[in-house]
């Protein structure tokens, strides 16, 4: 028996466009008031589920649960669910304050409400002078602010966004990370978010999803994901890593480039062929190249602000490393990694 | 770039030729009397525009323009339903849903009029079809009505085509948007798409209703003569009266009026936009 509530559950949800499962058997359960972000290369059903979501697509098969009822023969404009599209969608035939006040109109909310909510909601996105305004007379942050309001002077339970800082240059999407989080911790629903930016992803979200093909891949904290990634796909698209083929010669022991490294792994079978992945932070450079658990020549160097970015070559592979310490192209340099540093995955399809 | 530009000067002369020239000619006829082949013995006169004003020939300017309003009005209801129908046709349903549309227009105009003759005819399709299952038979031709069913026949693609352009353009996401904010089909046609569709809309009451007023023939062969339209009037002026400063006069009287219809009507279109931001300071 669970014990926690979930507002959303998606059980075996799948989808087809002309015979190709876009979505395929997702299961996923959304906690109240959870920060929840799919992410995945484009193409991998993440803006699919979320249409199923929202209603905009039906599944082929599976079902939503919404609040423990069945989500799936409930239309759009009766889910209390609401969305941030990815072009925004504002009405261009509206200006700002009709756009924010179409949902509480339909609704043929007493005037007075609607004027005092769309006011308020216009305040707390810092657009008050803007409700005369016309649409197309906005930057994109805000319209992108227009559109959250809009879909939030509603109340939704859930408020779906599909890329909304797609459009947005590095700086203002960096803040409007921030101001999204924030919002979302200040009124309090679950926000679903689709992005393909996986620093995004790991920035904003309680809860990540991972998703490629059709498939979750992995479902766990930014930390887990970033840390623990369960697959080789997982680990190539969260973050800078070295993902290497290795033998496990036993539990805790690991063996790649000629060398057994203690780890902290168990549970394979003896001489079981891995993945390795290491974040390029956590191979350490050391003083003398002798002592190091491997070594090699530096081949490349890069700047990257706050630390270079070295690619070593041995004659097994090259190694990307991120160090604040610079070591000049040619060099020999010796490494070592920790054993909680190197983290061990099944390879896909080998037992289970 | 320049040397585009002369590409451009062909057309010039012809416009210069066949447009300009003829309108001043229209223009000086309409205000003088005399000898049309003679323009130094052209004297000036209002005889021709007080003309226009007795009644005989006002009801005929009046005709016109009710027959060509009830005539836009129909392609208007008629042609929205089915420009909305195609546009949201999939894409192989929706070319040939277009091609039902454009192919009877690579007709001549005379020849489509003559197969609606053969059909609202008295011993016609229409009535024989009517006697067959035993229904009293019409007769709406020749009549008003028959030359309004010419009319909306002839000009229906026109108000299709425009509205069609506009709702295909409307972005789906706005549909969405509606639907996600809590409105049905209906609410979403009444207040996103029918307002985003006023451009569409506009134009095509401009091409339905500008040759609408102005026809002539369809009220010849449909209407058998008995509701003489401007159209008819002014032709008749020129190639059987030999009238030209009267139908000179008519020509400037219809286009005037066309004008001030278009200049409404872009009143409309503008009033719409600011209707929606005033309405927000309530």
């Amino acid at each position: 028996m669970e014990k926690e509530k979930y507002l959303i559950e998606l059980r075996n949800l799948t989808k087809s466009f002309d015979g190709v499962k876009v979505v395929d058997s997702i299961n996923l359960k959304i906690k109240e008031n959870e920060f929840v972000t799919l992410l995945g290369p484009s193409g991998c059903g993440k803006t699919t589920t979320l249409r199923m979501i929202g209603g905009f697509e039906e599944p082929d098969e599976g079902e939503i649960l919404f609040e423990g009822k069945l989500l799936n023969p409930v239309p759009p404009y009766k889910r209390n669910i609401n969305t941030v599209f990815q072009r925004y969608a504002l009405f261009p035939h509206m200006n700002v304050f009709e756009n924010v006040a179409f949902g509480l109109r339909i609704k043929k909310l007493p005037k007075d409400e609607i004027v005092e909510r769309v006011e308020r909601m216009l305040k707390m996105m810092d657009l008050e002078n803007f409700g005369k305004r016309h649409v197309d007379s906005l930057s994109g942050g805000q319209q992108q602010r227009v559109a959250i309001a809009r879909a939030l002077v509603n109340e939704p339970k859930v408020l779906l966004l599909d890329e909304p800082l797609g459009a947005l240059d590095l700086k203002l999407r960096k803040e409007m990370q921030i101001e999204l989080l924030d919002m979302q911790r200040r009124v309090g629903i679950t926000f679903i978010y689709v992005t393909h930016d996986q620093e995004e992803a790991l920035t904003m979200s309680d809860t990540v999803v991972v998703m490629n093909e059709g498939h979750i891949q992995q479902v766990g904290t930014p930390e887990d994901i970033y840390n623990e990634p369960t697959n080789r796909f997982v680990a190539d698209f969260i973050g800078e890593s070295n993902i290497i083929e290795a033998v496990m010669l036993e539990d805790k022991k690991v063996m790649f480039d000629n060398h057994v490294f203690d780890c902290v792994d168990t549970g394979f079978e003896p001489n079981e062929p891995v993945d390795v992945v290491i974040r390029p932070e956590d191979l350490k450079i050391v003083n003398n190249p002798e002592e190091g658990m491997i070594q090699g020549t530096v081949t490349s160097v890069v700047f990257k602000g706050v630390h270079y970015e070295m690619l070593v070559e041995n004659e097994y592979r090259e190694y990307m490393i991120h160090s604040t310490l610079m070591h000049p192209e040619g060099s020999q340099v010796g490494m070592n990694i920790q054993p909680f540093d190197i983290h061990v995955m099944k390879k896909e399809g080998y037992g289970s | 770039m320049r040397r585009m530009r002369l590409l451009a000067y062909p057309y010039s002369v012809w416009m210069a030729i066949f447009i300009v020239v003829p309108l001043i000619l229209v223009l000086l006829y309409s205000f003088t009397e005399g000898d049309i082949r003679n323009l130094a013995a052209l004297r000036f006169s209002t005889r021709s525009y007080e003309r226009v004003l007795e009644p005989i020939y006002l009801k005929v300017i009046v005709n016109s323009f009710v027959l060509a309003t009830i005539s836009t009005l129909c392609c208007l209801v008629l042609g929205y339903p089915v420009a909305m129908i195609v546009s949201r046709a999939n894409p192989k349903v929706r070319g040939m849903l277009l091609m039902f549309l454009i192919v009877p227009m690579w007709m001549n105009f005379l020849l489509r009029t003559y197969a609606w003759m053969s059909i609202l005819s008295p011993n016609g399709f229409l009535n024989r079809l009517l006697e067959l299952v035993g229904l009293p038979k019409l007769e709406i031709m020749p009549g008003k009505t028959a030359v309004l069913l010419g009319m909306i026949y002839n000009f229906l693609p026109f108000m299709i085509l425009p509205i069609y352009t506009v709702l295909s353009k409307i972005d789906k996401q706005y549909l969405e948007a509606a639907n996600d904010l809590g409105a049905n089909k209906a609410r979403t046609f009444f207040k996103i798409i029918l307002p985003l569709s006023v451009p569409g809309v506009v134009s095509g009451i401009t091409m339905v209703f500008l040759p609408a007023v102005s026809t002539f023939v369809i009220s010849g062969l449909l209407g058998g003569g008995k509701t003489p339209l401007i159209g008819d009037l002014i032709e008749q002026q020129f190639m059987w009266e030999g009238n030209w400063h009267f139908g000179s006069s008519l020509s400037i009287i219809l286009m005037v009026m066309i004008l001030i219809s278009m200049a409404i009507m872009s009143r409309i279109d503008r009033n719409g936009k600011q209707d929606e931001n005033g309405r927000a300071k309530a």
